[in-house]
């Protein structure tokens, strides 16, 4: 469980683009932060796993406040979280299986032999084909490469994983592919998940619990079973900017 | 404006310590790190043999044609030519000019690697497994130039000294016999160990100026065709600058 209280965060002394935001996002499920484009999502995730420094706040991991720690800790602790970057950030000197390999061959304490097993059980999870594993990542394409870096982000096991935007990019299929391994590992793994995202597809298809964000501060938060009847204006106005999404709303309400 | 420049200079060699600090920390996996560093051993070593080759090889048989014609004079004893071309690669060619030359290729080499890992947030990603980005990619590099520039500069002199040589053989500007020697006449070993000091300096300058540059790069790909100019451009006047700092220290 991951819970972030007050956090605020500016940028060089300017307008803060975080303004307290506090939500608890537990284990076991996915966690979703969304928020029209702009809103301050990619920057809250980065506050969480300490890419960028908050100004105040705290943001417990189990009870383990993070901006207490010092970068030794703050680097033990992350060794236990796992992350998909929106543009799969795969190390691209490495060949597939060597991307997966990687954070085992860095801190597992197993022998090689039992690492490439690993790593290949995780290439084979997100559903790879063997035959892509001594490709490089410029090889194959964007969803491959996604399902990639989910395999290298749940090598070493880990009990938090981000994930940013994971359906930039992507057609709607390949998006339903990646957004069900999310929620399957979530399940399997008892994960606490956090994903970042404005595609409403995703967040009614894997959303447990949401958290809506604008202008960065949050707005809303709830199931998605209550997001098409929330009474909020602003949470409407981003869920409903599409008419297919309109059109289930009336149909669910009459 | 004047202020302004100083400022940002002060600002910028701080960052610069800042990062070196992260940099110089133990690595977290021994092995990993060793493989790094057989990497770029072979990336930013052996790969630049070819250049260095190519330049020494001209380079010294020009000087030798240049020294000749510029001291056709009669007082002047035949080892002329051989000692004046011996004594300029030892102490500057091989050391300073083939320095300046790794700059461009090395120091843009490692400023654009580096800063594309950035841009693509690779650096995030290992920075998110809990790995010392800095060092881990920073480290191997300097360490494996550093080691390697010595070498270079040492095979830069040999490579001179063999295109004067050829001169001798290939044309009549001068005879053999006379280069030979001039390029062992008054021989000071010292001028040898005063250059691998020097390119010991230099070395590291180019690496890390340019792992500076990579490392922070923020933006695009433009940004890091800027990074990999600025890279090249501060690591040369730095390259100048020491220059003279060491000469006044050891040559004085
Ligand atoms: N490093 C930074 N320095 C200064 N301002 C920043 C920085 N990173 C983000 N911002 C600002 O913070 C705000 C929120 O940006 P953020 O990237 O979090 O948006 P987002 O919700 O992820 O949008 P998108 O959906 O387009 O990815 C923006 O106004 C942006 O300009
Ligand atoms: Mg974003």
């Amino acid at each position: 469980m991951i819970e972030v209280k007050h956090v605020v965060k500016s940028f060089d002394g300017g307008e803060p683009v975080l303004k307290d935001i506090s939500a608890v996002f537990e284990a076991g499920k996915v966690n979703m932060i969304i928020g029209p484009s702009g809103s301050g999502k990619t920057v809250l995730l980065k506050s969480i796993i300490g890419l960028h420094r908050v100004d105040s706040g705290r943001i417990e991991y189990d009870g383990r406040n993070l901006p207490d720690m010092r970068m030794k800790d703050i680097r033990l602790l992350r060794r236990e979280v796992g992350m998909l970057f929106q543009g799969a950030a795969l190390f691209d000197s490495m060949t597939v299986l060597q991307n997966v390999l990687f954070p085992l061959e860095m801190f597992s304490p197993d022998p090689p032999a039992r690492q490439v097993e690993r790593a290949k059980f995780c290439l084979r999870r997100v559903n790879l084909e063997e035959d892509k594993y001594g490709l490089m990542p410029s090889e194959i394409s964007g969803g491959m490469q996604k399902r990639v870096a989910i395999a290298r982000a749940i090598a070493l096991q880990p009990k938090y994983l981000f994930c940013d935007e994971p359906n930039s990019g992507l057609d709607p299929r390949t998006s339903l592919v990646i957004d069900r391994l999310i929620a399957e590992l979530t399940r399997e793994f008892g994960m606490t998940t956090i994903v970042n995202s404005h595609d409403m597809n995703s967040i009614m298809e894997i959303g447990d619990h949401i958290v809506f964000i604008e202008h960065g501060a949050k707005v809303w938060q709830g199931s998605r079973t209550d997001i098409l009847h929330a009474d909020c204006q602003e949470l409407d106005d981003f869920v409903f900017a599409s008419d297919l999404f309109k059109k289930i709303k009336q149909s669910s309400t009459h | 404006m004047l202020a302004s420049f100083i400022l940002d200079s002060i600002r910028t060699t701080g960052r610069y310590a800042l990062l070196m600090r992260k940099v110089f920390a133990r690595p977290e996996r021994g092995r990993m790190f060793f493989r790094q560093f057989v990497q770029e051993v072979g990336k930013l070593g052996l790969q630049s043999l070819p250049i260095v080759i190519i330049i020494s090889v001209f380079i010294g048989a020009i000087m030798t044609i240049q020294t000749k014609l510029n001291t056709e004079n009669p007082i002047l004893p035949a080892y002329t030519t051989g000692l004046v071309t011996r004594d300029t690669l030892l102490l500057e060619f091989s050391s300073t000019i083939m320095c300046l030359i790794l700059a461009g290729k090395v120091g843009s080499n490692i400023a654009s690697e580096i800063g594309t890992m950035r841009i693509t947030e690779q650096i995030d990603a290992l920075e998110i497994m809990g790995i010392n980005s800095a060092s881990y990619l920073i480290l191997p590099r300097i360490a494996a130039f550093v080691l390697m520039m010595p070498l270079l500069v040492v095979y830069s002199m040999a490579i001179g000294l063999f295109g004067g040589y050829c001169v001798g053989v290939f044309s009549d500007i001068i005879t053999v016999s006379d280069y030979l020697l001039g390029i062992q006449y008054a021989f000071i070993p010292y001028y040898i160990f005063y250059s691998v000091v020097k390119s010991l300096v230099f070395a590291f300058i180019i690496a890390s100026v340019a792992s500076f540059y990579g490392y922070y790069v923020k933006g695009g790909a433009l940004d890091v065709g800027r990074a990999s100019t600025s890279a090249v451009v501060n690591s040369s006047v730095l390259i100048l600058f020491f220059n003279l700092v060491i000469t006044n220290l050891m040559l004085n």
